[in-house]
């Protein structure tokens, strides 16, 4: 098929935007509303799509954007702190969770090692899932959210070594001793590889390639990093996605950290909900249908043992009342990494072709499963806690109570310096990488990037800000800023600098109370200096120029009414000279009034 | 031996339309051992350097006060410099003694005639009465008050009353420069 491609992005692309807003205006959110696209352009719906498996697997790309995404987030600094989280609830999880269903499994009588590898797999919940909700519902700095994410990355870590052993649990078992240890020289060696260049190599190259002032290029370089990072990790058995997030531990003190973030977010999003919409489409209703009653009851005996064992650890480890089914269910499902491992026991003989098919579609339902129970929670068992669920408004941000300068060029470095030395913190956003490389050194907090974007205002703290600088030279580009932080962050006082009159009108138009032209000041007080060399004295000078500026803003007001309508503007504006000249004519004679009385 | 040093502060606003003050700066310009620190040329913008005021009055012997006399005080800009330049700690106080003994002379102008000052008069009272504030200022800086040199409606007063008010005030700048203190 020539145009399959296309095709098949026509078909993803238009399911998508229908599904989606529809799932969201029903209250059903929008990872649900991918899976049921999924189902309903599937081989068992509308059957628009054939090579599910393909999708399936090119769309976990999007899980690696999502790890690598949130690695970026957080630095290594704080990742260390969370090792006991980690390795502590994370074991507790797969090992709870994988013995439950393994004794459920052998009471029904299947036999161990089916037994032990299907419990081992379906103890992984989907990371996809479970992070796309807890990021749409603002959870991420909660107890529940830091737990689930403890939680998920130890599942990352914990499928490696179970990939690995399903093949000596089947019969065709083999491999060389000496293979183990190998693999973990090469392994040590990728990630010691990956540390170093993280400091040397990928930052610079960064620089570089921002330096060129080419955006595309910035974007292509971010999916090429993450691409190959997620390729190498793979090649010696690491999961991409684990891979993928410790680059981006490595790049979260980089100054592109929030440049990446803005470049790879929307191939995140898009390929997330291709991976979801892959669920949707693989869940095979075929052998669904040959065993309804079957599946039904694995996919309830599932969840119940999963969301059950979830449910005893989050009172363990201490996650509030109210959130505790929350928890449970929203760890609950089986995740892609099933898919893999039944895929490996398959391979290896552990499983019959029937009993992996029946246990995808188990995993696949128990993720469409997910969205449900979670509105069940808000339904019925979160109103029971209404009164005591009130969450503290983001404790989690760090940047509270700062100013935000976008554009820190010769302008916006004078504001920024003033502002420092007076103990005002700081938040720094421009495009130009030299001039962040250069501030760097000074230990300015900066971010590079686009400053009329406003996802990296988000990132940057806008919402906590006490106030947004506008000092960007280009006038469209402040204009838009100015648009955008209007309609995003409508209590944010905005400061803006005005490269001109009708930009200074422009900037009124938007409701910006402080405007300063860049120039006016400067010349004033360029003129007081010529005044003074003529042999002024330096106060007369002073308020010479002062009265003038004053003058100057008052004429200022009052043509802004006129300013549209560029003929009265103009008649306008010559008038306000001719007053202004006429105002200082009165006064040479009679040298400044106001001071005729200083009592000689 | 150093000889004394004489500071002249001299505060007015819009000194080109001055008569008196002007004459009395630029007369005190030639002098030797006399600095004129025209404090409305130094810090047109009322942003006063303390340091630098503090180093200048720490090195003279005497300061000498030259300014008109507005609304019964000094102009605002001298109000200013007293204020920020006469720290607790450093002119007065307990360790406050960074001015003690120097002189303090007021030189300054009125726009009424004498007889405006007088119980009666449109101002109420004696101009000496309005002089507290200046003489309080020395003493609590543990100054030397000299006595005050007047020159009352100065914009009315003519040329031979001006020359002579100029001649006062060298007599009595060369009086001080023979006067060490300590």
């Amino acid at each position: 098929m020539e145009h399959g491609l296309l095709q098949n992005a026509l078909v993803y692309l238009a399911a998508a935007v229908v599904a989606v807003p529809v799932a969201k205006k029903l209250g059903l959110g929008a990872v649900l509303g991918y899976l049921m696209a999924g189902i309903a352009i599937g081989p068992w719906g509308l059957g628009l799509i054939g090579e599910v498996e393909d999708i399936l697997h090119f769309s976990e790309f999007g899980v690696v954007l999502l790890l690598f995404l949130i690695g970026l987030e957080l630095e290594p600094k704080r990742l260390w702190s969370m090792r006991r989280p980690i390795f502590g609830r994370g074991t507790a999880q797969v090992a709870g969770v994988a013995a439950a269903l393994t004794l459920a499994a052998l009471a029904l009588g299947v036999d161990w090692k089916t037994a032990l590898i299907a419990a081992l797999g379906l103890s992984l919940s989907s990371t996809a899932i479970a992070l796309s909700t807890l990021g749409e519902r603002n959870l991420m700095g909660t107890p529940t959210g830091s737990a689930s994410f403890a939680i998920l990355l130890f599942q990352d870590i914990a499928a490696i070594p179970m990939i690995a052993i399903v093949p000596l649990l089947g019969v065709a078992a083999a491999g060389s001793s000496g293979e183990g240890w190998i693999g973990a020289v090469k392994v040590a060696a990728v990630i010691g590889a990956l540390v170093l260049s993280g400091r040397f190599l990928i930052g610079p190259a960064l620089r570089a390639i921002a330096r060129s002032g080419l955006r595309e290029i910035f974007t292509a370089f971010s999916l090429l990093l993450v691409i190959a990072i997620a390729l190498l990790m793979q090649s010696v058995g690491l999961s991409m996605a684990l891979g993928a997030f410790m680059a981006g531990v490595l790049l979260a003190d980089s100054e592109y950290r929030h440049a990446l973030e803005t470049d790879l977010e929307p191939f995140k999003g898009l390929l997330l909900g291709l991976f979801f919409i892959a669920v949707g489409m693989s869940v095979d209703f075929g052998v669904f249908m040959a065993q309804p009653w079957l599946i039904l009851g694995l996919v309830a005996g599932f969840l119940s043992i999963k969301a059950g064992v979830l449910y005893l650890l989050a009172k363990a480890i201490g996650i509030p009342r109210s959130q505790q089914s929350l928890f449970a269910f929203l760890l609950s499902q089986g995740g892609e990494f099933a898919f893999v491992v039944f895929g490996a026991a398959q391979a290896a003989k552990v499983f019959s072709d029937q009993v992996a098919a029946i246990l995808i579609v188990v995993v696949a339902l128990s993720m469409v499963s997910t969205p449900l129970l979670l509105i069940v929670y808000d339904k019925v068992i979160a109103p029971g806690f209404r009164t005591n669920t009130r969450r503290k408004a983001d404790e989690i941000d760090a940047n509270e109570d700062h100013v935000i300068i976008a554009g820190f060029g010769r302008f916006g470095q004078i504001v920024g310096r003033l502002l420092a030395v007076n103990g005002v913190k700081l938040t720094v956003l421009d495009h130009d990488p030299d001039q962040i490389e250069f501030l760097r050194k000074f230990g300015t907090k900066v971010f590079y990037g686009d400053v009329t974007r406003i996802d990296l205002l988000h990132a940057a703290g806008a919402a906590h800000a006490r106030a947004l600088v506008v000092a960007v030279d280009d006038i469209d580009d402040s204009l838009k800023l100015v648009d955008a932080v209007r309609a995003a962050f409508p209590d944010l006082p905005l400061m803006a600098r005005a490269r001109n009159v009708s930009h200074y009108y422009d900037l009124m138009d938007r409701g910006v109370t402080v405007i300063e032209r860049e120039t006016f000041e400067s010349a004033l007080r360029l003129g007081r200096g010529v005044l003074q060399e003529l042999g002024f004295g330096a106060f007369r000078a002073r308020q010479a120029a002062q009265k003038f500026r004053l003058l100057n803003i008052q004429s200022l007001a009052k043509v802004y009414p006129f300013y549209k309508d560029k003929e009265q503007f103009v008649s306008l504006a010559v008038q306000a000279r001719d007053e202004l000249e006429a105002m200082f004519a009165l006064d040479a004679e009679a040298v400044d009034a106001e001071r005729k009385n200083s009592w000689d | 031996m150093k000889p004394p040093s004489i500071l002249i502060v001299y505060a007015h606003p819009a000194p080109h339309a001055s008569r008196v003050n002007r004459r009395l700066a630029q007369a005190a310009r030639a002098l030797p051992h006399t600095e004129v620190h025209e404090l409305y040329e130094r810090y047109p913008d009322f942003y006063i350097d303390v340091a630098a005021e503090q180093a200048r009055l720490a090195a003279a012997d005497h300061v000498v006060f030259v300014h008109p006399i507005q609304w019964y005080s000094a102009p605002a800009l001298l109000k200013e410099w007293v204020d920020v330049v006469l720290q607790p700690g450093w002119a007065y106080g307990k360790e406050g003694k960074a001015l003690a003994g120097k002189t303090y002379w007021l030189v300054t102008t009125t726009g009424s005639a004498q007889d405006a000052y007088s119980a009666g008069g449109p101002h109420g009272r004696p101009f000496d009465d309005y002089l507290p504030q200046f003489r309080q200022t020395a003493a609590l800086c543990g100054m030397r008050w000299e006595e005050p040199l007047v020159l009352h409606g100065a914009h009315l007063v003519d040329d031979a009353a001006l020359e002579a008010h100029v001649a006062a005030f060298l007599a009595r700048l060369e009086q001080l420069s023979t006067l060490k203190i300590g």
